[in-house]
């Protein structure tokens, strides 16, 4: 599965939502996350990718489209 | 040793509704429930100074612990809203108690300036006799009620709390604490300029993992299993934050005490008065773990666990 499809199937889990966004549109005004869905976000990412993403990068602005996204797990796997 | 002797706590008599605030911020008093789990928060009248605040919750703290100020070894005041910054308002609160020598120190830490205290005096008193550490806030002054500021002025009240940490008796001893500092994020939470900034969805998401780590390890450190604790006493910040840290922790939600939902986020003050609140609940003394942390400004965090006498 490509890193975008796993992404949106961590979104999707984490938002109960089957919403599929563009890649550059906001997650947050899609609806898919809010402050609080975004830790289970990042908590989901960690887990699908065998990451760990440092408390240092845990900024809405990183983790605000599927593209920020895909750009910022492939710079860290 | 230590123990936690006794909790004292003042709160301002204006209450503030969701409606009042909703109609400033541009938001419905649904959507700042939702958000924050708050119903009303206390705001403190224009002659009230942090000092005066702190000072009214420590008398009510002596008094519930049936001590005197003459019998303190050491003061700590916690605020990250006080009107002056240097020297801060614990000099102030000492001379309020009739003190002239007794050392008082201030802790420039929102929200979690209180457990830093704790657990600092926890060390002390065994050597400085009677620590009482208060947290005093006026974050009304501090925050833009506006739809620019909406988001972080809809979560903060006034009020202060207090502590009582003795190295003689109480109705808990200290066991052990931890806390932690990362500087490198201290922007996403500060009182720069008189004026309080925060980044709300990254502060969510540092203490939604941060504060459940340092429970976690403080917990692992003494075999402790955190079903096993009888009470969490958490920094108000946000309902939602708390029943986040009970479902990392497994932990009942229940046995988090919470009154955020009448005081909002009392910034450092909120841990004692929480604290304050659920002592004076108590109807049987206490029977189990209690655990007590706190996430804020600093960034610092970090947790302390007592266990019963």
């Amino acid at each position: 599965m490509e890193p975008a499809a796993r992404i949106l199937k961590v979104l999707q889990k984490v938002s109960g939502k089957q919403l599929s966004p563009g890649a550059d549109e906001s997650l947050f005004v899609s609806g898919l996350l809010d402050s609080f869905a975004l830790a289970d976000f990042v908590s989901g990412l960690e887990q699908e990718f065998g990451v760990t993403i440092p408390d240092g990068d845990l900024s809405a602005r990183k983790f605000d489209t599927i593209g920020k996204v895909e750009a910022y797990l492939a710079a860290r796997v | 040793m230590a123990f936690l002797r006794a909790f004292g706590s003042w709160l301002p008599a204006r209450q503030v509704s969701n409606h009042e605030v909703a109609a400033l911020v541009e938001a419905t008093p649904e959507w700042i429930l939702e958000m924050t789990g708050i119903e009303e928060r206390r705001y403190a009248a224009e002659t009230d100074t942090v000092a005066g605040i702190g000072l009214l919750a420590a008398r009510d703290c002596l008094d519930k612990a049936g001590a005197t100020a003459a019998e303190l070894g050491m003061i700590m005041v916690a605020s990250g809203s006080s009107e002056r910054f240097c020297p801060g308002p614990a000099s102030q609160i000492a001379t309020g108690l009739g003190l002239a020598s007794t050392p008082a120190l201030d802790l420039p830490i929102a929200s979690a300036g209180s457990l830093v205290g704790l657990a600092l005096a926890a060390h002390l008193a065994p050597a400085m006799g009677r620590v009482l550490v208060v947290g005093a806030e006026i974050m009304s002054r501090r925050i833009s009620l506006t739809p620019q500021g909406r988001n972080s002025s809809i979560l903060f009240g006034d009020g202060a709390g207090a502590a009582l940490v003795d190295a003689g008796s109480g109705f808990a001893r200290i066991v052990d604490s931890c806390l932690f500092t990362d500087g490198a994020s201290a922007e996403i939470l500060s009182v720069r300029d008189g004026q309080f900034s925060m980044d709300g969805p990254a502060v969510l998401m540092q203490a939604s993992r941060k504060i459940p780590r340092a429970i976690n390890e403080l917990l692992a450190r003494h075999q402790v299993d955190a079903k096993d604790v009888e009470a969490f006493l958490l920094h108000q910040a946000n309902l939602n934050l708390i029943k986040r840290v009970a479902a990392a922790l497994q932990a009942p939600p229940e046995r988090f005490f919470s009154n955020i939902a009448r005081y909002g986020n009392t910034s450092s003050a909120s841990l004692l008065i929480a604290a304050d609140e659920w002592r004076c609940q108590q109807t049987a003394p206490l029977s189990g773990p209690l655990v007590l942390s706190a996430f804020g400004s600093g960034l610092n965090w970090g947790a302390l666990l007592a266990v019963p006498c």
